[in-house]
């Protein structure tokens, strides 16, 4: 069985899950005899190639003047339309982008439809114009691979998905990680969501992340029930790293938020149960990690509250300050608003850090060793936190049973649910 | 004759290093060395040096005829000694000169004065002690940080012997009346005011190289035209201002040396005005009136109230806080806690977390190693965080003198132990050991001891002691022991106990 697979990015160079998740089903694939040709906008040559032959899109020579595409050209020229449409970076980023972008705007409209074109693969103003193009690679890489089936992962890849579908007639499946309602609440770009119903109403299967991403696929997005299944993420195990304990120079409890300070992640309620825990035990300490559109505002809160001087902020974290950040915490907070599913609760628990999440996470669906209450239940969310840091039994049993149950969430698992969808469309 | 009284503050501030959350219970070193160094030499190089030469060439000219005015806060004072000596045996040189006058203020340029009377008046007094210390003059006037000032501050510092104080001419205070009279607290009309001139200070400080001001370029005359507008009964103009105008905030090159240079001999030469030190006024001088200001003022912005550095949630809080420790701070006499505790209440820290520049454009930007107001809140916080961390876990001083007796013991402890080993060790070489010994240690002690006293001490020794001795007798030797073995059937235990002694005494001799 052989996969055409189109995806966004692929480790190491990513900006959230979605890569991540990409590279953990493409590895338990590998094992089930699954082969997969991934096809990503710009690799960079240091990409792990163990479970999958990467493509890279900007490699592919595509002529604009060939009248096969001409149809398909026709149908999604209305997504040269310019919009900032920055699904995961942060904040920081974006205005560079957008900086940078200026800079080059005019040298790029004649280059996205030369024959070969550089894909930035990142998430900036020229977006719709690179989802464009590379929906037109999809096509063009239909034809001349064989395989059995295309896979396209979240809204950037459906259009190739779609494309490749109609150039070479095989099933398509797409894979919803996270939709535009996760991304920006009620006020959605119409343009995206347009994209993500058409390519989930042009697909022969439609996979979600968890059942709350498969509620709002069905409701939002009204795609038939039927043709929607939930294949839970995994964590792939071998981009855990064993984190060494560290010495802890601070004597109270620590609690921590780490994520993007985005209103879907839901940081004003972390503030207010730290508010509430503060006002009964001065003993712990809240950190909130990361950086975003809501940052200032959630400093301001601080300062309001007057709780400054046990409530700290780092900034954006990476790499080796994450590592770190985990071993100095006692209880890891992710009180999102909405959480397709939720890698980062996994990462904590891993290395003994007891969780709660909110029930609107995709994960809460299948921890058990968590503690979950509703996102905007501060009372609740303080009551569980203030638990974890005083009641060590429960911390206890959190850390000794957290950590198994992490381990045994394979992508080897989900990739067997996978497969099953793709042996639904294979000859008998 | 009227007066014209030249006050320059001169200020820099131990800026924080990035600070970061992980820092926090582990670094205690909290300011930028590099940068405040940097920022020191480069501020000598500009301002500091050439302008307090220029001013020390006027006084050189005119003798007592031109004077000025200075406060230094102990924060820039201490860079000084610390980055830029030259600075300030500069400094020394004008305050020789007996035309300079220098002012008593807040050593950290703290707003303690908006907190806390008692830390307000122990760091007065600190400042004062740093300054006859240094230029040999007490001061008898008083400047607050920025020129903060209430009708309370006025009566504390009335209280504490000061007979004049300075402060904003603020319009809103004012009303009608002009800023160039001498007028008295409110509450104790002891204390003399001096208000300053905003309108004329400014425009040196803030207009001078302003190109799109009606009357750049300013020039000497232009502004002897304005001194000779002031009405004939108005005693004095009160001319305040960073003393990093020159050269700093006015870069050379707009001339601002130039016009400094030059104004003394043209007031001289078409004016009435003659140059007079804030203390000189307040002998000179009666106040016209008391002048009531309820609500602090400064000399800041277009508000001239405290909002840059007080006025908004982010800045309240860090205030609050750092304040919350007085109680626990007052009786420490930990040097660097009391050291922190000071340059923490430095008022730029506050100052870079004004939201308010977001319109209110450069001069709060001057300097300002924080890209954001949010930035500096968060640094300040986590340095802040470790320092409570420090206070609260007691004087990390006492901690240190406890830490260090500590040591002393071990030390003294482990030292006994050694020498108690070494001592045991060469003890502990006693007979017996010879049946753990080399062949070559047995011939070698053999040569040393008489084979007679080997022979006596052997009776009663183990028998592994006499194993190993034997063979390794020469041939002699063994004859003689043989002999002697006869010969000794009935030997006294006390001889085989000296024998003994005889021979372990030999051994440590030779191997101890």
């Amino acid at each position: 069985m052989r996969i055409l697979m189109f995806g966004w990015e692929f480790p190491p160079h990513i900006t959230g899950g979605l890569g991540t998740a990409c590279y953990g089903l493409t590895k338990g694939l590998a094992k089930q005899d699954v082969e997969v040709i991934f096809v990503v906008p710009k690799a960079y040559g240091d990409e792990d190639q163990q479970a999958v032959r990467l493509v890279n899109a900007s490699d592919v020579v595509f002529d604009i003047e060939n009248k096969e595409h001409h149809e398909y050209w026709s149908k999604v020229k209305y997504m040269e339309i310019g919009s900032n449409i920055i699904p995961y970076v942060s904040p920081e980023d974006f205005s560079k982008v957008v900086e940078k972008d200026k800079k080059e705007t005019e040298t790029f409209t004649s280059n996205v439809f030369s024959k070969q074109y550089e894909f930035a693969g990142a998430y900036g103003t020229n977006l719709m114009e690179e989802v464009a193009r590379y929906a037109l690679i999809g096509s063009t890489i239909a034809l001349k691979e064989d395989f059995d089936i295309i896979h396209a992962h979240d809204w950037l890849t459906y259009p190739a998905g779609v494309a490749a579908k109609e150039s070479s007639g095989k099933p398509l499946v797409v894979h919803m990680h996270a939709t535009e309602f996760d991304r920006t609440g009620e006020n959605y770009n119409e343009i995206v969501y347009a994209m993500e119903k058409e390519g989930m109403e042009a697909a022969d299967q439609v996979i979600t992340v968890s059942n709350l991403t498969r509620n709002t696929v069905v409701n939002k997005y009204g795609i038939d029930p039927k043709k929607v299944v939930t294949v839970h993420n995994a964590i792939e195990q071998s981009l855990l790293k064993d984190i060494e304990e560290i010495k802890r120079n601070l004597k109270e409890k620590v609690v921590t938020f780490l994520g993007r300070i985005t209103f879907q992640k839901g940081p004003e309620y972390f503030i207010e149960a730290a508010y509430k825990i503060l006002q009964r035990d001065r003993n712990v300490r809240f950190v909130m990690a990361g950086s975003g559109d809501m940052l200032n505002k959630m400093i301001e809160r601080v300062a309001a509250l007057g709780i400054a001087d046990r409530f700290h902020f780092t900034g954006f974290l990476k790499g080796a300050a994450v590592d770190k950040m985990f071993a100095l915490s006692d209880v890891f907070v992710m009180p999102s608003v909405s959480e397709p599913f939720g890698l980062v609760p996994l990462e904590a628990m891993r290395i003994n850090v007891p969780v709660v999440i909110s029930k609107q996470s995709g994960v809460a669906e299948i921890l058990q060793h968590a503690l979950k209450v509703d996102f905007w239940d501060v009372e609740g969310l303080a009551d569980a936190i203030y638990g974890l840091c005083h009641y060590d039994a429960l911390s206890d049993t959190f850390k000794k049973y957290g950590k198994e149950e992490v381990e045994n969430l394979k992508w080897d698992d989900a990739a067997i649910k996978v497969k099953d969808v793709y042996n639904d469309f294979m000859p008998a | 004759m009227r007066s014209i009284c030249f006050y320059f503050q001169v200020h820099q501030p131990y800026r924080l290093r990035p600070y970061r959350f992980f820092d926090i219970g582990e670094k205690h070193d909290y300011y930028d060395d590099y940068n405040n160094q940097f920022i020191m030499q480069r501020v000598a190089e500009k301002c500091y040096l050439p302008m307090n030469q220029l001013l020390l060439d006027l006084i050189k000219e005119y003798g007592s005829a031109f004077k000025v005015s200075f406060s230094i806060s102990g924060m820039a004072l201490e860079q000084f000694q610390e980055y830029t000596p030259k600075v300030l045996s500069s400094f020394k040189k004008l305050a020789k000169t007996g035309n300079v006058e220098f002012l008593a203020e807040t050593y950290a340029h703290s707003l303690s004065a908006m907190k806390d009377k008692e830390e307000f008046v122990s760091q007065v007094e600190m400042h004062t002690a740093k300054i006859e210390e240094l230029f040999g003059q007490k001061p008898t006037t008083f400047r607050n940080t920025e020129l903060i000032y209430s009708d309370e501050i006025g009566a504390t510092v009335a209280d504490m012997g000061y007979k004049v104080m300075l402060t904003e001419g603020a319009k809103h205070v004012l009303g009608w009346k002009s800023p160039n009279f001498m007028y008295a607290n409110a509450i104790n009309p002891n204390l003399k005011l001096l208000l300053k001139n905003y309108r004329l200070s400014d425009d040196i400080a803030f207009r001078f190289s302003e190109q799109g001001w009606a009357e750049w370029p300013l020039t000497t005359s232009k502004y002897v035209d304005w001194l000779n507008d002031i009405e004939p009964n108005e005693e004095t103009v009160n001319l305040f201002m960073d003393y990093e105008t020159f050269g700093e905030h006015q870069w050379e090159n707009t001339g601002i040396f130039d016009f400094m240079k030059a104004l003394p001999a043209k007031i001289f030469a078409e004016t009435d005005f003659e140059f007079a030190t804030p203390a000189e006024l307040g002998e000179k001088l009666q106040p016209v009136s008391s002048i009531s200001v309820p609500y602090p003022i400064s000399w800041a912005d277009e508000e001239r109230d405290l909002t840059a550095w007080l006025g908004n949630d982010l800045q309240q809080e860090a205030f609050n806080k750092l304040y919350q420790l007085y109680e626990k701070i007052k009786d420490s006499n930990d040097p660097k806690i009391r050291k922190d505790w000071l340059y923490l209440q430095n008022s730029d820290h506050f100052y870079y977390m004004s939201t308010k520049w977001f319109s209110d454009g450069d001069v709060h930007k001057y300097f300002n190693p924080y890209s954001s107001p949010y930035d500096a809140f968060i640094n300040y916080m986590n340095v802040l965080s470790d320092y409570i961390i420090r206070v609260e876990d007691g004087s990390s001083f006492d901690n240190l003198k406890e830490a260090a007796s500590d040591l002393a013991d071990k030390a003294g402890k482990y030292t006994k132990k050694q020498a108690k080993k070494v001592a045991d060790k060469v003890k502990e070489i006693n007979f017996d050991d010879i049946k753990e010994m080399s062949n070559a240690k047995v011939k070698q002690l053999l040569k040393e001891v008489d084979i007679e006293h080997i022979a006596v001490a052997l009776k009663d020794a183990e028998k592994e002691v006499v194993e190993k001795v034997i063979p390794n007798m020469t041939k002699t030797a063994k004859k003689t022991y043989d002999d002697l073995q006869k010969e000794l059937k009935k030997v006294k235990k006390t001889d085989i106990k000296k024998y003994r002694q005889a021979v372990e005494d030999k051994l440590k001799d030779i191997f101890g």
